[in-house]
């Protein structure tokens, strides 16, 4: 039951019971972890917190001028242009989308699989999960050209009496992300009520505490409030982990259900996911190997919990690598000319192979640094390696969408794709809105689940014995139920 | 502000130090056949429900049925507007029921969109949230339930409660800082 069941004091004649690592460090009280995170919203912010808010404002303003001028100019101040009618707009809409399944893999794969480690990041990854989805929504809205016809996407009658094509993966993708957005904000509020509750209680009466109260929705703890709650997140949990299998297969829908060579293939649903995985746990460790050492959360987010992530970046990170290798095998065993044609111009002799060793360098290379212990505990190395990870990411999805369009059928249109600023701008500001959006949940919510991480600690356990007795396997052992070598 | 000096008893509301106090308490309150208690915890605590004698959550059939309505309206939505309404020939898919292959994401993402927001609104259901006013917040200690204190409340209601033997017992369990709740009226 409990994570730390440990035999200090094994004599050397009986079985040695392995120490495990505990998942929270020095011992912490229950009440120390209540000041510390509960702390980060009451004080006031570190300068740097203002240093970093007040310019992505102004990058999410930037973004938004972008599309301003892309609806009062029109959609040719992008760069796209035939063949390549998808560009920088999706690349960027699969890269954000992407980041966020790392967010669910914690909350829900990690907890179905009794994971209690990711009870210290949860809350951080899923809030990074919707504000990605927001940042990734934005695109393919802006994409349709039209933006104001943007409702047509949804399934309502409209005055031509047709109804949108459900055959179509595009379709499709509307209600996965849809879904997605949705469930994982019900998911996070969900988790978040208790930790609203001891906001709530902290306060002194006023705006805040009648704000959190709301939001708290009058959360007592009852335990008959928390046999239905604990199934709720049980629920959601195994709701979510279908869920997140499934967005990021139907994103790879877009392509592969194409018969455009370089995107048919039926190894982009697993290729997908993997590689969303893997960008998104990158993404969560360059937020919270910074949040951990600006608010002092080591104690919370150990080095155990550091080397874990890295660990699933090294195993996503060979996936990917895996399937990069997998599909260019393929091209050349088909037999078909397209195909084949494609992934050469792609990695050997194309325009753009730049991006395609820029890919294979960031997302294969550099994670397998993390087979050697010192450099998944050096944390330089390791916000390097995510780094890395975070720009290999946006080059597999330009890789795979924008390569593939510059070398189409007909040698006749080919035409190489140049990037304009409102391209790069648009992006970039995404950043700003994604960073904003994370300040202002850093700013206001509480960033580590309070309610989870109190019951993961060894105190936590009914059954745990604070006097140092023998614990059942070892009574076992001295009773000879339980055979030692 | 006129006041009313009326109040109500809510219960007795008793302090504990630790989840293996507040566990092995529950144990007795339930073998006295107490009904009308709870135990109040900053998290859930693991094997309580046995020890209080609550039975497993209902919450998953209701979810099963969310389930099933998503599913439905999902095909229904699917099949009647591409089959009956609006049939179109999009890449030599047929406009019959045996193009429902190319149905099945939508029938996915929409039975999970449904099961999950009757996960959440069936929770908040039974758990008889939003509720912003509760009598037991009258009391001042109670709010350090979602600190670091365990709370055990046996509420007035309850057939078996006694103005003293209750806090008697209360007291016997180990509980400390045992406080009868009134809210006022």
């Amino acid at each position: 039951m409990s994570d730390t069941a440990t035999a200090t004091s094994t004599p050397s004649s009986q079985v040695r019971i392995l120490e495990r690592e505990p998942l929270v460090t020095n011992n912490r009280s229950y009440n120390w972890i209540t000041e510390r995170v509960c702390g980060i919203v009451e004080n006031r912010q570190p300068a740097l917190w203002w240093w970093l808010f007040i310019p992505s404002v102004l990058l999410t303003g930037v973004t938004f001028f972008c599309f301003a001028y892309l609806i009062s100019t029109g959609v040719g101040v992008w760069g796209q242009k035939q063949p390549v009618a998808w560009a920088w707009d999706i690349t960027n809409f699969v890269f954000w989308i992407g980041i966020g399944h790392a967010g669910t893999l914690i909350s829900a794969i990690l907890f179905l699989t009794r994971q209690k480690w990711r009870t210290a990041v949860n809350r951080a990854a899923e809030a990074m999960t919707i504000f990605a989805v927001m940042c990734a929504g934005l695109f393919p809205a802006f994409h349709v050209g039209r933006v104001w016809m943007v409702w047509f996407l949804a399934p309502v009658p409209n005055a031509n009496a047709i109804w949108q094509n459900f055959k179509s993966p595009l379709l499709w993708d509307v209600f996965a992300v849809s879904t997605y957005f949705t469930v994982s904000a019900m998911f996070w509020y969900i988790g978040l009520i208790p930790d609203l509750a001891t906001i709530r209680d902290r306060c002194k009466p006023g705006l805040r505490k009648t704000l959190y109260g709301l939001f708290s929705l009058g959360w007592r703890g009852g335990n008959r409030q928390w046999n239905h709650y604990e199934m709720a997140y049980l629920l959601l949990a195994a709701l979510s982990t279908p869920l997140v299998l499934s967005v990021h297969s139907v994103v790879s829908f877009d392509f592969a259900t194409s018969v455009v060579p370089g995107w048919h293939t039926t190894i982009f649903p697993p290729y997908f996911v993997a590689g969303a995985i893997f960008g998104g746990f990158a993404m969560v460790l360059t937020l919270m190997i910074p949040v951990r050492a600006i608010y002092g959360l080591h104690d919370l987010i150990t080095e155990k919990h550091i080397d874990n992530m890295a660990k699933i970046i090294l195993l996503t990170g060979t996936i990917v690598g895996y399937a990069y290798s997998m599909e260019f095998f393929i091209a050349y065993f088909s037999g078909n000319p397209y195909e084949l044609q494609v992934f050469q111009l792609r990695g050997l002799y194309g325009p753009s192979v730049w991006y395609y060793y820029a890919m294979f360098i960031c997302n294969v290379f550099a994670p397998q640094l993390f087979w050697f212990k010192w450099c998944r505990k050096n944390l330089w190395v390791v916000m390097a390696v995510c780094m890395f990870v975070n720009a290999g990411m946006w080059y597999e999805r330009y890789v795979i969408i924008v390569t593939t369009l510059e070398r189409h059928f007909t040698p006749g249109s080919w035409r190489t794709y140049d990037a304009t600023w409102v391209d790069n701008w648009t992006f970039i500001g995404t950043f700003g809105m994604f960073m904003m959006l994370f300040l202002l949940f850093l700013r206001f919510l509480p960033v580590i689940a309070l309610g989870e991480v109190k019951a993961i600690l060894p105190q936590s356990d009914p059954h745990h014995d604070p006097h140092g007795e023998k614990g059942v396997h070892e009574l076992e052992i001295e009773s000879g139920k339980t055979k030692v070598a | 502000m006129a006041r009313t000096t009326l109040k109500r008893v809510h219960g007795y509301l008793a302090e504990f130090d630790s989840a293996t106090d507040v566990y092995h308490a529950s144990e007795h309150i339930r073998d006295a056949k107490f009904r009308r208690w709870d135990v109040h915890s900053p998290f859930p605590i693991h094997g309580l429900n046995e020890a209080m004698g609550l039975s497993r959550s209902k919450l998953p059939w209701f979810v099963f049925f969310g389930g099933l309505a998503g599913l439905a309206t999902a095909f229904s939505l699917e099949y009647i507007t591409q089959v009956v309404l609006y049939p179109t020939v999009v890449q030599a898919k047929p406009t019959n029921i045996f193009t429902i292959p190319a149905f099945f994401p939508v029938m996915f993402e929409l039975t999970i969109l449904l099961s999950a927001l009757t996960t959440v609104f069936g929770c908040f259901a039974l758990m008889g949230l939003p509720r912003w006013n509760h009598p037991i917040f009258a009391s001042r200690q109670f709010s350090k339930f979602s600190d670091d204190r365990f709370f055990i409340c046996i509420e007035a209601r309850d057939p078996k409660f006694h103005q003293t033997e209750t806090r008697d017992f209360l007291e016997k369990l180990g509980g400390k800082n045992i406080e009868l709740v009134e809210d006022e009226l």
